[in-house]
Formats: C-alpha cells, structure tokens, sequence
C-alpha cells in the first residue's frame, strides 16, 4: 500500500505542478479505523495527505459530475467504470479528466469485521493480504479476503479499464466466480417468497437515500422521488413508497450499473441494495451482452435503438 | 437520590410485571445492529449493546407520523376538514437508553415546547415516556459526550439510571415517575444504603476517563457568526458529503420536520416527516428559488445550527450529546468533532 501511495502524490504533485491538472482527487486518512475520506487536493500539502489502502470503497467519479475544471482522479477499476459511464452520459469530458489508475485487490467491509469481534475494534492496518486488528482485549490477524465487500469478491475489473498514469502494476484479475449466484436464488422464488423477501430487504429502509446520493449514477438535478410536480412518490415511511423508490432506482440503473457497491457501503442500515441493480445487471449480460463502463466505442443498449431489435413492441 | 440494587435473577421477573402494566421499548439486535422498539411480551431488552445503531428519538418523534386526516367527498358533511387523529398516549417506559440519548430529548424539547409554541404531538409522547436509562461503562471510542455537556452517566431528562455491576443492576432512581416505576417491577427497594451512592459513584469515575475523545467549544459564542459563515475552511470540510442526511437521521438532537398531505381517492392523511437540512428540498421555495442550493451551504448549515446558531439562541451548549453516531455513520467520513475544533479555534 505503501508504494501506491508514494507514488499516488508523486504523479499528482506532477500534475498539479504541470499545470496539467487544476485540483486532484482522491482520499484522505479518515478519523475513524477503517474509513477514509474523500477529499480535493490542490497545493503539495493536501497532496502530502492522501492516502491508499483497503478503506477507500467510495467511488469516487460521483465527485466528477458537472464539474468544470480539469481534474486528476485517483480511480480503481469500478471507479474508472463508471468515469467510462459519466463521459458517455456527457457528465465529464474525456480530456478534462486525467485517470490516475489504481489496480485493486479489493475494499473491506467494515461492517464485517465489526461484527467478528464483541468489543468495538480501534485498529486496523494491513500488509500482505493481512489486516491486523485491535481493540479492547483483541490483537489478532485476518485474511483480507474474507472480509471483502460482496461486490469486491465477485469483480472482474479490479484494473482500471481506462487510465492515463499507473499507481502500480496492474493485478491480476479474477476469473471462475461465480456473480450470480444470489440472483439466481431469488429468481427461483415463488412469488410469494420474493415478496417476502423484498419486504424484509427493505423493512429498516429510513429513506435517506445515502444509497442513491453515493451513486455515481444518480446525478440527475431533481430524483423521482424528490419531485413535487407531479409527486410521483410519497415521502413517508410507507412501505409502498419505500418499495417504488428502490425498484424504480433499480431501474435506471440498468445497464450502467458498474456493481461498485458504493451504495451499499453508504448505506447505514446494512441494507444489500445491489440485489436489485445485480439482477438489471444480469439480464443486460445475457439479453445484450452488456457490461456497464468498459468501452468509450459503444453505446449502452438502453440508449441505442437496432432496426433489427428482436422484440416486437418497439416497432 | 435512592439507589436501589436489582439482582440480575430477579430482573425479568420485574420487566415482566411491567409489561402486564404498560408498553416497554427497549433495544434489540436486528441483523448486525441494534434498534429501538416496543418489546413483545417476554421480550428482554438487549443490554449488551454499545448503542443502537439509530438514536432512540423515534419513540417520541416517529419518522412519519400522521396527524389529521380528511375527505375531498362533497357528499360528506365534514369534507375538507382536518380531523385530528386519535393517538395513544398511555404511559409507556423506554428500558436501556443510553444517558445521551435522554438528555437529547431535553435538547429537542427547547425546540418544541416553547412558552409561544408548543408542538402537542412531541409534548404529549414525551409526557408519557419513563426513561430507565443506561449507563455506559465502556463508552465506544467515538463518543464524545463529556465535552458535549453529557456523560456516560449523565442524569438529566432520566428517572432512572440503571449500572451494570456484574451480578446486579445499581438503579439510581431521579423522579416520581422512575419511583413509580421501580415500585411497579416490584424489585426490592430496601437496599437503599449509602454504599450503593458510592458504587455508582466509582463507576461513574472509571467510564469517564475512558473517554478520549472530546471537542472544544470554549469559543464558539464569541464567533463572529459571519465571520465563522464566510470561512474558507467550509469548502474542504464539505467536499466528501454526499447530502444523505443520514448524520441527521441518526442524530438524537436533529428535530426538523416536513407536512405532506397524501391523498388517495378522495380521502387523505396529512403527515409529518423527518426532514434534514442536508437535503435540497428543504429550502426549496414554491417560487423554484433555493437559498441553500449548494452541498457546501448545506453541509455548513447543519454545524452552523449544532454549533452556532443554537449555542447563540439557548445559551445552553451545543445542540450536540456527543454519542457519535453521525462519526460512525457518515460514509464519507465527515466528522464533527474535526468541525466543532476548526470552529472554535477559527481567526478571521
Ligand atoms: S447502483 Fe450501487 S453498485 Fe451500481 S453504480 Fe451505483 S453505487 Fe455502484
Ligand atoms: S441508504 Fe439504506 S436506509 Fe438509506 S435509503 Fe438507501 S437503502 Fe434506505
Ligand atoms: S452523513 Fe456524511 S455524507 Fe451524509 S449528509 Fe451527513 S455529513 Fe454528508
Ligand atoms: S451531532 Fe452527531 S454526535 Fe452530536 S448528538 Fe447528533 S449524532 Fe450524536
Ligand atoms: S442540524 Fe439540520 S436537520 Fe438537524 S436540527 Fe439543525 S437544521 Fe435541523
């Protein structure tokens, strides 16, 4: 972790001295164990704070969106997944933005390793796949890889699909997993075990939308759900409204859905939001063959139309 | 101040008493957290929790609560009227506050019960509540509460505290209402010796001093109030909030609030939501003008409010217990005691 940081400011200082770049952005050390925040920085002090290692989950092309000047950003591979996204959605321009790529082997889950331990945990560092951890009465080692966000553990884009500088080598990606396994239990439901299950996915929903707003997606200046004319959606804590805004979030997620798992890190109820872009995510693999935010060549299939479309009610 | 000793045998016995008398809230794990609910009978509130994972508010102050309700049916004599909506205010008691959060009620109730305003829903709720509260003796790492005019095993706005003491609870019981509570459970209340002060006491010591974090906030009412809303430090502090308001739907303090009326056919319900000031709508005017449309005016609101403007107004602290939630909650890692510090040691 050591190098990638060193060499995170040593191609940010660059930039920033260059003049190529007007502001970088990237994380800072948080002040809380396992949490990073995300920060600009525009002078060699700032630079000096940034920081790289397991705790940087959030992605951090929602910073992008709208703005004007030309940035450097430091970017994993789902983050640069969904800068693909932004640029092909017009929220950024290519030449606005330079990728400082971060190969990725993976964020933790705090929430994860909190629940291992019955005293709280003070500290966390890590080296080699190893995360040592102590709290009140713990001082112990464990595997990074079984405490991975969901998402991380099934990636198969932890290199950054697009960059202009490199932090380190690139990692070797994972083959062999297996995304689907979740969904597909699901889909195997009667429809009374679904609604069940979705009733219970979101019964301590506070609608806070931390979900919505971590999403690099979800940029639109005025949501569904926060529109008064017409109000699509009530705002109470009916379990109806609950339901129409997470479907129907879904929903405009599909096909650009990078599977970054930043909403479900925000998120501080621990609900696992990505079960439903998962299944969007899923069925644009199958019907068109789609994986959100790896190519600047073509457009996404919910924004092309084929004269040859196979189904029939669009014609 | 009697303070009473409850073993632990007899402790179910009591709550179940109790709960033949009137509703119990208490925390309980859901999924990987803990959250505040009614129990069901032969239900134990959880007390090996360090807090829940939301703040206990929503007893007295739901997230949704429905007022009136009305029907748009002309055929109706009462049409277009606003009916108020029975509610129960029975007496209830919350078991397993934490003293932060019972104090927090105080905060808030500055807000709603005002000698020219009183807001009767939370007024009445918060009547009814008997608050067993909690004391932490190991505070989590995060909590700042006794530089936020709080304590692990503060007093105010409790009617009883209760103290883990291995084999036994120490209950310290403050007010009529706690009184009639103990009495209720039907514990033993003889054991009222002087001895049992002084345990509580050295308990209360020993969760002091583990607590390490804390903030300053000396200063903060000498700010010059512009000064401290033009400070450049606000661009820096806001740029990782994503305006989620969770840090103020997990607060205890956090009291703002929206009306929606919801219509369906042609009857309605008219219903009061938590709102946040994190979010754009909530300065949203009818006339599409937004004071605060930008996340750094936001983000600065809400320390503003904590931090400032309600440190001006009641002369009485920071709207703040310190319990940490919104530290452990913020995605991003916004924290407010970094705030709080860069506040009050601010030169303009
Ligand atoms: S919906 Fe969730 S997983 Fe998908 S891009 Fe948005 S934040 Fe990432
Ligand atoms: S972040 Fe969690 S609690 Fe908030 S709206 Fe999304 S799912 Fe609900
Ligand atoms: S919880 Fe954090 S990100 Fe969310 S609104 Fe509060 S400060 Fe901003
Ligand atoms: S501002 Fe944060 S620490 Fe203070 S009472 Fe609210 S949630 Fe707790
Ligand atoms: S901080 Fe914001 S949401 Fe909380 S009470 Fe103040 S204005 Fe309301």
């Amino acid at each position: 972790m050591f190098a990638y940081i060193e060499k995170i400011k040593e191609i940010s200082n660059r930039l920033l001295k260059e003049s190529t770049v007007d502001l970088i952005i990237g994380f800072r050390k948080g002040t809380v164990p396992m949490m990073n925040e995300p920060c600009f920085a525009k002078t060699p002090e700032a630079v000096d704070g940034l920081v790289w290692d397991s705790n940087c989950g959030i992605n951090l092309a929602n910073y992008l969106a709208n703005r004007k000047e030309k940035i450097g950003i430091v970017s994993k591979g789902c983050d640069s997944r969904n800068i693909v996204t932004h640029i092909i959605e017009n929220k950024i321009k290519r030449d606005q933005v330079v990728i400082i790529g971060v190969p990725c082997k993976g964020m933790i889950d705090r929430h994860k390793i909190e629940a291992m331990f019955d005293t709280e945990i003070e500290a966390v560092t890590e080296a080699d796949g190893r995360l040592n951890i102590k709290g009140d009465g713990v001082d112990t080692a464990i595997d990074k890889k079984d405490v991975l966000q969901q998402n991380c553990t099934i990636c198969t884009h932890r290199n950054p699909v697009i960059y202009d500088e490199l932090a380190a080598d690139l990692v070797e990606e994972q083959t062999d997993v297996d995304k689907y396994e979740d969904i597909r239990r699901i889909e195997d439901m009667t429809p009374e075990e679904k609604w069940e299950y979705f009733e219970d996915l979101l019964s301590t929903c506070i609608r806070c939308y931390a979900c919505r707003n971590a999403c690099p997606l979800c940029y639109c200046p005025t949501c569904f759900v926060d529109e008064s004319q017409p109000q699509w959606v009530g705002k109470s804590q009916n379990p109806t409204d609950i339901r129409t805004f997470h479907f129907l979030r879904a929903y405009h997620c599909a096909g650009r859905c990078t599977d970054c798992g930043a909403c479900e890190r925000a998120c501080p109820m621990g609900i696992k939001v990505r079960i439903l872009t998962k299944k969007l995510e899923k069925d644009c693999l199958e019907l068109f063959d789609w994986e959100s935010g790896l190519t600047l060549e073509k457009r996404p299939p919910l924004d092309t139309y084929r004269p040859d479309d196979p189904d029939d009610f669009i014609k | 101040m009697k303070v009473i000793k409850i073993d632990k045998k007899n402790w179910a016995e009591g709550l179940k008493r109790l709960a033949d008398k009137f509703p119990l809230f208490g925390p309980v794990q859901k999924d990987e957290f803990h959250i505040f609910k009614e129990l069901h009978k032969d239900e134990l509130p959880d007390l090996s929790l360090q807090n829940t994972r939301l703040s206990p508010k929503s007893v007295v102050y739901p997230q949704s609560e429905t007022l009136f309700e009305y029907t748009l049916d002309e055929k109706q004599a009462d049409h277009h009227i606003l009916k108020e909506i029975d509610k129960d205010y029975l007496p209830r008691a919350v078991v397993g506050i934490r003293p932060c959060d019972a104090k927090a009620f105080l905060l808030v109730k500055r807000n709603f019960d005002t000698p020219e305003y009183k807001d009767p829903y939370w007024i009445k709720a918060y009547q009814a509540v008997t608050l067993i509260g909690y004391a932490c003796n190991t505070p989590c790492s995060n909590c700042f509460c006794t530089t936020a005019g709080c304590g692990p095993f503060h007093e105010e706005g409790l009617d009883v505290l209760l103290v883990d003491a291995a084999d036994h609870y120490l209950a310290q019981i403050m007010s009529e209402k706690g009184e009639k509570f103990i009495t209720a459970a039907g514990w033993d209340t003889s054991a009222g010796a002087n001895d049992l002060r002084e345990q509580v006491q050295t308990l209360k010591q020993a969760a002091e001093t583990k607590i390490t974090a804390r903030v300053s906030t000396d200063k903060l009412k000498d700010k010059d109030t512009t000064a401290l809303f033009e400070a450049s430090f606000w661009e820096d502090v806001a740029f990782a909030c994503i305006n989620c308001g969770t840090c103020t739907y997990a607060c205890p303090t956090c009291w703002c609030f929206d009306i929606q009326d919801e219509t369906f056919g042609s009857s309605g319900i008219r219903i009061r939501n938590w709102d946040s000031c994190m979010y754009p709508l909530f300065t949203h005017h009818g006339s599409g003008h937004n004071p605060r449309d930008m996340k750094m005016q936001r983000v600065r609101q809400r320390f503003m409010h904590k931090l400032k403007y309600y440190v001006d107004k009641y002369a009485n602290g920071i709207q703040c217990v310190g319990c940490g939630r919104c530290i452990r909650l913020c995605p991003v890692n916004i924290d407010i005691r970094k705030v709080c510090d860069l506040m009050n040691s601010f030169e303009s």
